[in-house]
């Protein structure tokens, strides 16, 4: 199991060093540092080995987190714990920078000390946490016996992740369905591999344990009500708001705990009891049927051994009614750059040194449009041999749509015990689709 | 709220006032020393003088504060025993506490003081958790029982706490199941053959029942716990697969990999025709896919996984070509990987894809990146036989850039591409020898030697070209020299007329100006080869070489099957068995899949099992030809790193007198690698005047009983030239018998049998009075002692040196080859002794022209000694 878990900062120096298992010494705060943080090349891997002392490290901007090990512990679980723990540091305050570590190392130790014993990972739910450790550290002795028992229950029981007696006036919950759309195209225009990888996240205000049913347009699911010959759909497709018949093919999901995986598994409904607040219900990942919102359209032409002649067109491929924003095409540029011009139908295009790339920035685009630029790239002549590698053209964008065709179908919510029913719950449901990594090579 | 402040104070006379501080009667006061302590303390200052102090503050009813003071007591309880008893009582009256978060505090701070005499003290409490109403307190207690078990397992055991660690299994939280499970884990790893967790059907549907309900980090311990069952029948088998199945679809990657790796085993024991086996597989694929969507690390420990799965099950990933292209941002530890399993799962159905993809990634920044791809390109041409064609046409678009290292990679795998499909390529070889001048790197060199060499016939240059490379001949490496050499002989025989002068020149830099003996060796080889019989000499030279092998890098089957049993942990991101890099006890079981029902692909005898992984470099699954057979046909392209460093150059005069003292000098330098530099045929003249000496040396000792010492044994054969073979000996003489005393040594994995020995023709004829005797088939990790008698009636050739033997020895698996040297002392018979009339009338009857005089200066012999 992990025995020992280090927080440095950029320079190497120890912000929080909590040992958990006799085999790990101090000098192992110093290894960490010397043949990872201040190492000459660049960390080929992230688990790194130093005499017999796997060290695993995450970086979150400069702080360098590392777990360390002398033991055939669970990689991914150490992983997965390191991300659990920057969560649950940003839960309580905020980004995890330096200045905010220095802050807070009390908090930071009570925490390490409560979600890790002797190296196992314990109750890491920031919801949990949060209702007995608390920058005050006194509520410890205003607790009631009560409260105690309910703490301790919540956090050792089965439903660890939502505490009983919430209430709410209104009950409402959001709905968002987050996607990126990654592509990779080859410069004739051929899909060389375009997936979408979605998040339905819920934000829910519901008062006392709510039983939620959650549904959407799975082809899975829908086949099989096709069989049974039952076309109750129109009834429910309410919440999806557009044409909800069309089905979709999911590759692979997984679901937050408070899923009940065996159900999923035999019938292949979603059912839970929802954390309060906000929270990441299911992620998804789809490959087939994928709109592509933009298509790519380069053409580089070498003009002699100094001169690149760019043209990039890039076409919208959605509804004309929808608008796509934030839209940012990135276009690299030879390092040896030394002057660009270029002109651009709509939106500003710049070229930025410091990135070896022109930058072109459109505000918003209807869909079945189409847009151009064109840009002389001057070269300063060199003799460097090696060729330039010539990256994918990449883009950024935001439209408002699931690129992945996924529609919400229905979200029941069930509260037997208090006086609200499902038709008292005011939903929200809005759908997002961003780009990835979306590129096209030239 | 800023507690940065406490990380700057470096005053001097800090601790002092620290001291002082501590000892304040303001609440806030301590508590605020008591932070700037433990801020000292994570920066590495030494802040145990206040232990005593800090321990004061412990009383308290503020929880933040306690907490502090214990996290001081983890640090420095272990320096200051006798006052660490001081914090005993607090922590027992806490373990009262009617509040069940300073109960479990409690608990967990003392089972972290590793002070004996705390321990003994802890008992009780800890008893008292564990049967606590409360789940959170038992749950800290379970792993309490862990941590004291690290401390003194004696102590667990006598108090009985691991029943109750048992019993904790049935508890109704699952948390506390799960933590328990964990605890036991731990606990039963260092007690390897204590049936601590005996898992039987009844445990096991309570852990699968608590998989259900517990967080996380539980299931992964749950799972993790599984692995480690074996199910009695291909129907248990199957229903805890169906029980586990639903966790491929968590969210937490860990859970799911440790859901693959029950899974994994646990399918070896269905039997492949059944449709639940098929179902299985199918479910398998998404999950892993979905790995490559989280974050970079663990995208590189699921990888690492993939690649393992790959190489036992294909059939799971033959469809998921795509997820692995390589995307331009990945981090290069995740390219790396993923161009690995793209090689794995590369066939002829998605070559055209593949080979368009590493014609991309070749282009690329990362230098590391770029060559792989390369390699990747020709590992694919010997992989998918039709898709060979492209691939040399793409490696030789590569060449065309000109880019250094790019260049050179593609030369060492076109050299692999003759190698697989000898007589289709070679038109090519034209377009190589246009980049001669640029390759700069050994492997690269040796790689274009070696084709130069073997094609000399069709290029017309080959000697201009190799000749131009003879001349910074000691510059180059040792894998370049020796190709080179291999390389001219193979000219010389296939264009004598030509190259006579090249020959010999290379074969004089070989022999007699490099003190790499490797080297040296395969000079005289060749020398002696060429110069007796040059039709022998074409033949081994020149002989037909066997096909490469597809897949050279597989990981060995034993070690992937037990690497199965641990995917997702350390090892399978290592690719080496937990012993490898776990220090003790722990993880020195290897784990083994269990046998499948109904098919016929079971499992190994266990012995051939239980040796994997003794070394840390895995053994390769295809080694190649014997090493040094391989030699001498010149199959290793792999730098040779030769053992011990030659010695010390000295001059070929006086180690030839020395020679023939026999003994003492020939087992140092023995070693089967037969460096004795005395042997160069120009100073022969040398050991003639040193024999007298020695002559009358052996007369001044005659009353030595001769033969009875024998050099000590050394290594004439190490295992990793001999497939795990390990031979080391000595030579001799007892009771007038000229024996060969040899242990072999099995460090191979697989049982060796069939012992045979040969001699080569040699100096004096010795030949084995008898076949080797080696009765018992030896298996992995043992060691037999032979006793071979010699006669001296085979028959006779002069060796260089005089005292050289070349032998063969057989196996089951092969034929190996080495060299030693015995003491010459060892041929002489017990009756020389002679009267001195007859020595004299003997020595008289030598003619007179054998009779070389010197004088002997400054001869210091007693007269008794003379006499």
């Amino acid at each position: 199991m992990i025995g020992g878990l280090f927080i440095y900062n950029h320079k190497g120096e120890v912000l929080i060093s909590r040992v958990y298992r006799d085999d790990i010494g101090r000098n192992a705060v110093d290894a960490f540092r010397v043949n990872v943080i201040h190492a000459r090349q660049q960390v080929r891997s992230p688990v790194t080995n130093i005499a017999r002392t796997s060290f695993f490290h995450v970086k979150r901007s400069n702080i360098w987190l590392a777990a360390v090990t002398k033991q055939n512990v669970n990689a991914a679980m150490v992983f997965e714990f390191l991300y659990k723990m920057c969560d649950v540091m940003t839960a309580y305050f905020g980004k995890i920078s330096e200045e905010n570590i220095k802050n807070n190392f009390v908090l930071i130790y009570e925490l390490l000390d409560e979600i890790l014993d002797f190296g196992y990972p314990q109750n890491s739910e920031t919801g949990a946490l949060k209702t007995f450790i608390t920058q005050q550290g006194i509520k410890g002795q205003l607790q009631t016996k009560e409260e105690q028992s309910q703490i301790t229950s919540q956090v050792t029981g089965q439903i660890g992740w939502r505490r009983e007696g919430i209430k709410y006036r209104r009950n409402e919950l959001f709905l968002d369905v987050l996607e990126s759309v990654n592509l990779l195209m080859s410069p004739q225009g051929q899909v060389l591999s375009a997936h979408v990888s979605g998040r339905v996240v819920m934000k829910s205000y519901l008062s006392g344990m709510p039983e939620c049913k959650f549904g959407m347009n799975d082809k899975i699911v829908i086949d099989k009500q096709g069989k049974g010959g039952a076309t109750d759909d129109a009834g429910k497709s309410d919440l999806g708001g557009g044409s909800g018949k069309q089905s979709i093919a999911i590759d692979d999901c997984t679901f937050h705990q408070c899923v009940r995986l065996s159900k999923f598994d035999s019938e292949r409904s979603i059912s839970f009891i929802p954390p309060d607040g906000e929270y990441e219900l299911m992620r998804y990942r789809t490959t087939k049927d994928i709109i592509l919102p933009f298509r790519v359209i380069p053409l580089v032409r070498e003009v002699g051994r100094t001169k690149l002649e760019v043209k990039v067109v890039i076409k919208s491929n959605f509804k004309p009614s929808l608008l796509a924003q934030k839209i940012e095409v990135r276009i690299p540029t030879p390092l040896n750059t030394s002057g660009v011009q270029v002109i651009c139908m709509k939106g500003k295009a710049k070229y930025k040194a410091s990135e070896n790339a022109i930058v072109w920035k459109i505000k918003r685009m209807a869909g079945m449009k189409e847009s151009q630029i064109s840009a002389e790239i001057e070269l300063l002549p060199t003799n460097d041999k090696k060729k330039w590698a010539r990256p994918p053209i990449s883009m950024n964008f935001e439209v408002p749509f699931a690129p992945s065709g996924l529609k919400v179908r229905y979200l029941k919510v069930f509260e037997s015990k208090l006086n609200y029913s499902d038709h008292d719950v005011i939903k929200w449901v809005r759908y997002i689709g961003r780009s990835g990594i979306y590129e096209t090579r030239c | 709220m800023t507690d940065s402040k406490y990380f700057t104070t470096t005053k001097k006379g800090e601790i002092f006032e620290l001291k002082a501080e501590l000892n304040s009667d303001k609440k806030e006061k301590k508590k605020e020393a008591v932070k700037k302590v433990i801020a000292s303390m994570t920066v590495g200052k030494d802040v145990s003088a206040l232990f005593p102090d800090v321990v004061n503050c412990m009383q308290t009813d503020n929880l933040e504060l306690k907490k502090l003071v214990y996290l001081y007591l983890m640090n420095y309880a272990k320096s200051q025993p006798d006052m660490a008893i001081m914090a005993v009582n607090t922590f027992v009256k806490d373990c009262e506490d009617p509040n069940p978060l300073i109960r479990a505090l409690a608990v967990r701070t003392m089972g972290c003081i590793r002070v004996d005499k705390i321990t003994e003290y802890l008992c009780e409490p800890l008893r008292k958790c564990l049967k606590d109403e409360d789940p959170y307190v038992r749950k800290t207690a379970a792993v309490c029982v862990a941590k004291l078990h690290d401390i003194n397992a004696q102590l667990v055991e006598d108090q009985g706490f691991l029943d109750t660690l048992k019993d904790l299994i049935s508890d109704s939280n699952p948390m506390v199941v799960a933590n328990a499970v964990a605890a036991l884990s731990e606990i039963a790893e260092s007690h390897p053959n204590s049936n601590l967790l005996d898992l039987n059907p009844q445990t096991i549907n309570k852990l699968l029942t608590a998989l259900n309900e517990c967080t996380e980090w539980g299931q992964i311990f749950i799972l993790d716990c599984l692995a480690n069952y074996t199910p009695r029948d291909d129907r248990e088998s199957q229903s805890i697969c169906e029980r586990v199945t639903p966790r491929l679809s968590h969210a937490n990657s860990a859970v799911v990999l440790s859901a693959v790796k029950v899974l994994m085993k646990f399918m070896e024991m269905l039997p492949k025709d059944l449709d639940y086996y098929g179902t299985l597989l199918k479910k398998l694929a998404p999950p892993l896919v979905t790995l490559l969507s989280a974050e970079p690390e663990l995208q590189y420990v699921a990888l690492r996984n993939i690649n393992l799965i790959v190489q036992r099950r294909p059939e799971i990933m033959k469809h998921e070509m795509k997820v692995f292209f390589v995307k331009y941002n990945d981090p290069i530890y995740v390219k790396l990987e993923k161009l690995d399993i793209m090689i794995r799962l590369a066939s002829q159905a998605n070559i055209a894809q593949v080979l368009a993809e590493l014609k991309e990634y070749a282009t690329e920044v990362d230098v590391d990146f770029v060559r792989k791809a390369v390699r990747a390109i020709g590992r694919c041409a010997i992989k998918v036989e039709q898709s060979a064609e492209r691939c040399v046409s793409t490696l030789l678009d590569l060449i065309q850039t000109k880019v250094n290292y790019v260049v050179q990679e593609a030369i060492v795998v076109i050299k692999d591409i003759f190698r697989k499909y000898p007589n289709k390529y070679e038109s090519v070889i034209a377009t190589l020898c246009e980049n001669l001048d640029s390759l700069d790197e050994p492997e690269a060199r040796a790689a274009m030697i070696w084709i130069v060499g073997e094609y000399a016939e069709r290029i017309d240059n080959a000697d201009e070209l190799l000749e131009s490379f003879l001349e910074g001949f000691h510059d180059e490496s040792t894998q370049v020299q020796l190709q080179l050499l291999t390389a001219i002989v193979k000219l010389f025989l296939k264009k004598p007329t030509e190259t006579q002068e090249l020959v010999q020149q290379v074969l004089s830099l070989a022999t007699q100006d490099s003190d790499n003996p490797d080297l040296r060796d395969r000079g005289y080889i060749y020398w002696r080869l060429l110069s007796t019989d040059p039709v022998a000499a074409k033949e081994v030279v020149l002989a037909e070489k066997p096909l490469i092998s597809e897949e050279t890098d597989l990981i060995e089957p034993t070690l992937l099957e037990e690497l199965i049993c641990h995917i997702g942990t350390l090892a399978s991101v290592y690719h080496k068995p937990p012993s490898a890099f776990v220090e003790g006890s722990r993880g020195v079981q290897h784990k083994r899949l269990p046998g499948s029902a109904g098919s016929g692909e079971s499992v190994d005898s266990p012995e051939t099992t239980s040796t994997a992984g003794v070394s840390d470099a895995p053994p390769a699954v295809i080694p190649s030809q014997g090493d040094l057979l391989g030699d001498l046909l010149n199959l290793d392209l792999t730098p040779t790193t030769a053992g011990p460093p030659p010695p010390a150059p000295s001059s070929g005069m006086q180690l030839g007198g020395m020679d023939l003292l026999g003994g003492g000098l020939d087992s140092l330098i023995g070693a089967g690698f037969g460096a004795a530099p005395a042997a160069l045929p120009a100073s022969f003249s040398a050991p003639v005047s040193g024999g007298l000496d020695d002559l009358f040396d052996l007369g001044g000792g005659v009353g030595m009983p001769m033969g009875a010492y024998s050099p000590p044994k050394s290594v004439w054969l190490p295992a990793m030239k001999a497939k795990g073979l390990e031979i080391s000996g000595t030579f001799a003489r007892r009771a007038g018998v000229i024996q060969m005393e040899m242990t072999l040594t099995n460090k191979a994995m697989s049982v060796m049998t069939d012992f045979a020995i040969q001699f080569n023709r040699n100096s004096f004829g010795l030949s084995p009075a008898g076949p080797l005797q080696v009765l018992t088939p030896l298996s992995p990790n043992q060691s037999i002692e032979v006793a071979l008698p010699l006669n001296t009636s085979g028959p006779v050739m002069k060796m260089d040196p005089l005292n050289n033997l070349q032998v063969a020895v057989k196996n089951n698996i092969d034929v190996f080859y080495f060299s030693c040297q015995y003491p010459i002392s060892m041929l002489f018979v017990e009756d020389g002794k002679m009267e001195r009339q007859i020595f004299l009338a003997t020595w008289k009857d030598i003619p007179n022209d054998n009779e070389s005089q010197f004088q002997i200066k400054d001869c210091h012999l007693s007269s008794g000694k003379m006499a």
